[in-house]
């Protein structure tokens, strides 16, 4: 009787990386991120990135701007997607007002200082 | 422009000679001026423990000893911190809103929105100070037992904590027998509560001698502990005293457009991380870029401060130092097939953490320069 356990062969040789060739090996792409980066002088630019798809970007960046009172556009990124971009520093907006109109809380990363 | 603060909006003047450098212990989610609220939920929105406190009697105990009957100096002591130094402690409290800030959570919430819940973070919450669980441990007790009915006996009782509290701190008393102090808890009740029970042992007159039950498995915990602690007062010490500090980044500014991170290697050798991986991440954060100058300085661009580097540098701790299970900071950073795993010497627990991905970069000043935008 051969003992199973000692064959010297891998059951899972065939199976190769198990990470595959994705780019998004261990990051969360599902997180909206929220950005600020700095221009000349005291202006800064926020990015907010990751949006779900069920939400309409053109539609949000309206809200937005009328809601922080700033203007924003909508840049198309090869690699994030459609990236919703403001003036000035409106992260914490951002994100109170994502979470006060049902967004889960915990997607919704900010970044920065 | 000046040389002024800039871009912080809650910034106020204060030296800066050593910084605390902890994470609000309520995590994001709490304004640090309010009281902590009676109940926290045991895990966060996104059902990650809160908790990562002491976990075991131990430490409950040693919190048990401190917490119950100052709670607000225990608040304090929840800021003592990373940069330890007692001063800058009072500091801190007077001005709270740098806590909203502070917490390593990702939301800077401007001062004075901040509620409980307005602080937004999509990060698990932690602290990264271990021995300062106090208020936390306490809430989570009452979320854990069913504390409803025996509040009010917690209070008649806070009293006699107090008294055993005293016991456990000022006199450690290896000679005390177990059964003799019996003038510290005349506790009445007989509920399961670990800190109730923690509280209440060793005072001679353990919950279940006057009825026949069974006895519970926090009681027995409890009493085993106290014999514990009472043969060896040493254990209560070398359990809860230690913090992890880190010397405050020293920012200079280089110009007007860049700043220097001078102890940059320090501190990565401090917390035993690759500062390549430090950097990359602060890059990734700042959404900057920079270099490395002759002298092992970081050079920035952009405008930063001292508070806003500790902030980054905060969360960097929270998310790739300390062990998420332990929050014990004695971790490894080691990458396998692209992945990187944190391994913790302590515990020995091992988990994956985010790559750095610096995400979409905005394209900043004249396009010319910009060949690849």
């Amino acid at each position: 009787m051969s003992v199973q356990n000692l064959a010297t062969f891998d059951p899972f040789a065939d199976e190769g990386d198990p990470l595959g060739d994705s780019q998004d090996v261990g990051s969360q792409a599902d997180y909206i991120h929220i950005r600020i980066q700095q221009r000349n002088g005291r202006k800064t630019l926020t990015t907010l990135q990751g949006l779900p798809k069920q939400y309409d970007p053109k539609k949000l960046l309206k809200a937005f701007k009328k809601e922080f009172a700033c203007n924003g556009t909508l840049v198309d990124d090869e690699k994030m997607g459609q990236v919703i971009q403001l003036q000035g520093d409106q992260r914490a907006k951002i994100s109170t007002f994502l979470i006060e109109h049902e967004v889960d809380k915990a997607t919704i990363k900010v970044h920065g200082f | 422009m000046s040389e002024e603060p800039l871009f912080d909006p809650s910034l106020k003047k204060r030296k800066k000679k050593q910084v605390q450098f902890t994470v609000d212990p309520l995590g994001a989610d709490a304004d640090p001026t309010a009281p902590a609220p009676e109940t926290i939920e045991p895990t966060t929105a996104d059902g990650t423990a809160v908790d990562l406190g002491p976990a075991t009697a131990h430490e409950r105990m040693k919190l048990n000893g401190e917490g119950e009957a100052a709670p607000k100096p225990a608040e304090e002591e929840d800021i003592k911190a990373m940069f330890g130094d007692l001063k800058k402690k009072k500091k801190k409290k007077e001005i709270p809103m740098d806590f909203g800030d502070d917490s390593g959570a990702s939301t800077p919430v401007p001062a004075g929105t901040s509620t409980p819940d307005a602080g937004a973070s999509g990060e698990a919450v932690e602290d990264l100070d271990f021995s300062d669980l106090k208020k936390k441990k306490k809430s989570k007790k009452k979320a854990n037992f069913d504390l409803e009915a025996f509040e009010k006996e917690l209070k008649s009782t806070s009293g006699a904590d107090a008294g055993g509290d005293a016991d456990d701190d000022g006199e450690p008393a290896p000679a005390v027998d177990l059964d003799d102090d019996a003038d510290l808890g005349d506790d009445p009740f007989a509920q399961p509560s670990v800190g109730e029970v923690l509280a209440s042992v060793g005072s001679g007159n353990e919950a279940w001698l006057g009825s026949d039950r069974d006895y519970t498995y926090p009681e027995l915990l409890g009493r085993f502990y106290e014999s514990l602690h009472l043969a060896n007062p040493s254990l209560l010490s070398a359990s809860g005293g230690k913090r992890y500090t880190i010397a405050p980044p020293s920012i200079h500014r280089e110009g007007t457009k860049r700043s220097i991170f001078a102890n940059v290697s320090d501190i990565c050798k401090k917390m035993h991380r690759q500062p390549e991986h430090v950097i990359a991440f602060l890059f990734s954060e700042l959404g900057t870029n920079g270099s490395v100058d002759g002298a092992g300085q970081l050079v920035i661009k952009g405008r930063f401060q001292q508070k806003q580097i500790e902030n980054v540098l905060r969360r960097y701790i929270v998310e790739y130092v300390t062990c998420k299970t332990c929050k014990s900071p004695d971790t490894l950073l080691t990458k396998e097939n692209r992945i990187f795993f944190m391994a913790c010497e302590s515990c020995g627990s091992r988990r994956s953490v985010n790559a750095i991905k610096s995400g979409f970069v905005a394209q900043v000043g004249k396009r010319s320069r910009n060949k690849t935008g």
